[in-house]
């Protein structure tokens, strides 16, 4: 009987939360619309072939050009032959125009501007262009951030293209093959992230945030003035959570399976399990942080503590493995880090669930810490 | 203070144990003494206030009698236990409601009710009873952020009396309520206490509140007790005073605190524009006061000859005002 009483009180409490985060008409954009929308945007920009266009700086009150201006191996006399010209219009100064046509890759496109140096590196600064061209003498010279593979990419085609004896090189496309199978794509890469972020940016937002905002208004203190048990209201607002992030996971990847065709390739109970596990760890961390402050402003700091360096380090929208290598072995410990790669890996590596089974236990571990630790230091009043 | 002023009041129960007994109790906040040594004892059925001004620390001791805070000294007994240890007993035997509670928005009336109704293991009839009694039959389908203040102070009033506890411990009522709202709240303790043998503890700054509401009244300033017994008692002790409020045609601060021949002095309430004269013999004292005008060419507005209140009495121990 007590035991029933004891569901009863867990049940009303699950059905309060409950109805407090469905009848906030916000939730449904920013829980379920909002991600399907980031996914498109994303999806879009990187899985469809869009002719790419990039900006270079030609370099013109050099004393070569007046020199060497009938010479043909010239960046000006080159342009004037084999680049299409382009009438200024507006704010657009004078262009040339070389379009490399790709089928498989897709086409590039280069908009060559004359300008003076300070000018060039004036939108180099602003990031409207990446490279700029100069020359000296007989020679060519490319001068842009050798950290920055975007100009890498477009010093590479336009020396090309700037070839020889100021003969563009012929691409060999033959030995070309893209790669546009499932699960090698960006999308595939991007949605198990996208899971991962919103199951933490769910329970860190709305249960932190949401505790706070509930001990600053007294109600926590009202509540446990009550015969209440204590530990009911923090499992109903996980259970509550977990049962959101479920809905609101499986409505994207329901958008990303119509649009996109994404799979699951591996095994269901394992996606199922680092999915439980992943927002166990995201409850208690949720539970622990805001265990104690009442002030929303503190609250706001503690949770962006939490989430930025996540959001930063764990791979969401690219992979970590840019960051230096000393690095990695502590990101791929971070709790965003252990769920996203867990799910990638099922999406699109078809791993199994004795595969994710390390990283579901460690995700699980850290909820349980810190959902005890949290109710062991949580301040009701 | 607390002790001296304890004085035995007769009740029906006295002889039996107080459901509520504060023994020397203590609390500091940091650098801030907020109560200095407190003791009184309530008994089954009694309905007190605690009266004094805002920072009299009336909240910190009903937060403490409520179990929130911990005395730094002295003891607390609630139905002769003790807090620690007993929580979940005397959760039951509790009903409170706190100073500016704010609960679920998106939840309805019925469904905040409810959900508090399980904390006490109650169906559905004793919702709808409370509903009822507080008088929002037409609100039950109402979220609670779009009650208005009194509806919701009502409702807070409505969770309190779910578990139809021994002890009703309310913060504060009816504070920022319009005088319609807060007469609907008196008429729902009243009613209660004519059907019930609750003990009602409520901390107010309104005079009227605890007048009308409690037959003891504990008068509390700056953490200690000033004074503590039935209305009567508290203004009996004043011999009779009658109070003279007067107004001039022209404002006169300079009379504050003259002292009049006849033995009574002049005290001038700069924000209400009045001056203020206690008489315990107004047949002499009232010729000396006009002659006194009258000398000091100062003409009169308005005179008005009152009993004295709750508010004179705080106001001769103070010198301040309880809504100051």
């Amino acid at each position: 009987m007590n035991k029933l009483i004891q569901q009863k009180q867990l049940a009303q409490l699950i059905s309060a939360h409950f109805k407090e985060i469905i009848r906030h008409p916000a939730v449904i954009f920013w829980g379920i619309i909002f991600p399907i929308l980031m996914a498109l945007g994303l999806g879009i920009a990187f899985t469809r072939q869009t002719d790419i266009i990039r900006h270079v700086a030609v370099i013109e009150n050099n004393p070569a050009f007046t020199e060497n201006a009938n010479n043909e191996l010239l960046i000006h006399a080159f342009l004037e032959k084999h680049a299409d010209k382009i009438e200024p219009s507006g704010d657009k100064p004078h262009q040339y125009k070389i379009t490399l046509v790709d089928e498989k890759l897709g086409n590039t496109t280069f908009l060559f501007e004359k300008t003076t140096w300070r000018h060039a590196m004036v939108l180099l600064k602003r990031g409207n262009l990446g490279i700029i061209m100069n020359e000296k003498k007989d020679r060519i010279e490319y001068h842009f951030d050798p950290l920055n593979t975007d100009a890498h990419f477009s010093y590479l085609k336009l020396s090309k293209i700037f070839g020889q004896n100021g003969v563009p090189v012929e691409e060999n496309l033959e030995s070309v093959h893209p790669l546009t199978i499932h699960g090698t794509r960006y999308i595939d890469f991007l949605v198990p992230g996208l899971m991962a972020m919103g199951i933490m940016m769910s329970c860190m937002w709305g249960m932190s945030y949401g505790m706070i905002d509930k001990r600053s208004k007294k109600l926590l203190r009202r509540m446990v003035a009550t015969p209440m048990k204590k530990s009911y209201f923090l499992i109903s607002l996980m259970t509550v959570r977990i049962t959101m992030n479920l809905i609101e996971s499986t409505l994207l990847f329901i958008f990303a399976w119509l649009v996109f065709h994404i799979t699951i390739e591996g095994s269901i109970a394992g996606l199922f399990a680092i999915f439980i596990a992943g927002n166990i760890a995201f409850g208690g961390i949720a539970i622990f942080i805001s265990c104690r402050t009442a002030n929303t402003e503190i609250g706001n700091g503690l949770v962006n503590a939490v989430v930025m360096p996540m959001m930063v380090l764990s791979g969401v929208f690219f992979s970590y493995h840019n960051f230096p290598d000393w690095s990695i072995p502590f990101i791929q410990k971070l709790p965003l880090t252990l769920l996203a790669d867990g799910l990638r890996s099922i999406f699109i590596e078809g791993a199994g669930y004795s595969e994710v089974f390390l990283p579901t236990a460690i995700l699980l571990s850290i909820g349980i810490f810190f959902f005890s630790a949290g109710l062991r230091f949580f301040k009701w009043h | 203070m607390g002790t001296n002023n304890s004085k035995a009041l007769h009740h029906p129960d006295m002889k039996k144990n107080p459901v509520i007994e504060v023994k020397n109790v203590t609390k500091s906040f940091k650098s801030v003494q907020a109560v200095k040594g407190v003791d009184f004892k309530i008994f089954k059925g009694q309905s007190v206030a605690l009266l004094g001004p805002n920072g009299a620390g009336k909240t910190t001791l009903m937060e403490m009698i409520e179990g929130i805070q911990k005395p730094d000294k002295g003891e607390i007994f609630i139905s002769g236990k003790k807090w620690k240890g007993n929580e979940s007993t005397l959760h039951r035997e509790i009903g409170l409601s706190l100073q500016e509670t704010h609960f679920l928005e998106r939840l309805t009336v019925f469904e905040t009710l409810k959900l508090f109704a399980s904390f006490y293991e109650l169906g559905q009839q004793r919702v709808d009873e409370i509903i009822r009694i507080i008088g929002l039959q037409e609100k039950i389908r109402s979220y609670v952020v779009n009650l208005s203040g009194g509806q919701r102070q009502r409702l807070a009033l409505g969770i309190a009396l779910l578990n139809d506890p021994k002890i009703l411990l309310l913060d504060e009522p009816t504070t920022g309520l319009d005088p319609n709202a807060r007469r609907e709240i008196w008429s729902i303790l009243m009613d209660l206490k004519k059907h019930s043998q609750t003990s009602l503890v409520l901390t107010t700054h309104y005079m009227e509140e605890a007048e009308q509401l409690c037959e003891r009244i504990i008068i509390i300033d700056k953490g200690r007790i000033l004074k503590q017994g039935t209305l009567e008692q508290l203004l009996e002790e004043d011999n009779g005073d009658k109070i003279i409020e007067f107004a001039l045609d022209e404002s006169n601060r300079s009379i504050d605190g003259v002292s009049v021949q006849a033995g009574f002095q002049i005290q001038w309430d700069a924000n209400r524009d009045k001056g203020v004269i206690v008489l315990n013999q107004i047949e002499r004292q009232l010729p000396e006061f006009l002659n006194f005008l009258n000398q000091n060419n100062l003409r009169l507005r308005h005179l008005e000859c009152r009993r004295k209140t709750l508010d004179d009495l705080f106001t001769t121990m103070t010198g301040r005002r309880l809504h100051e």
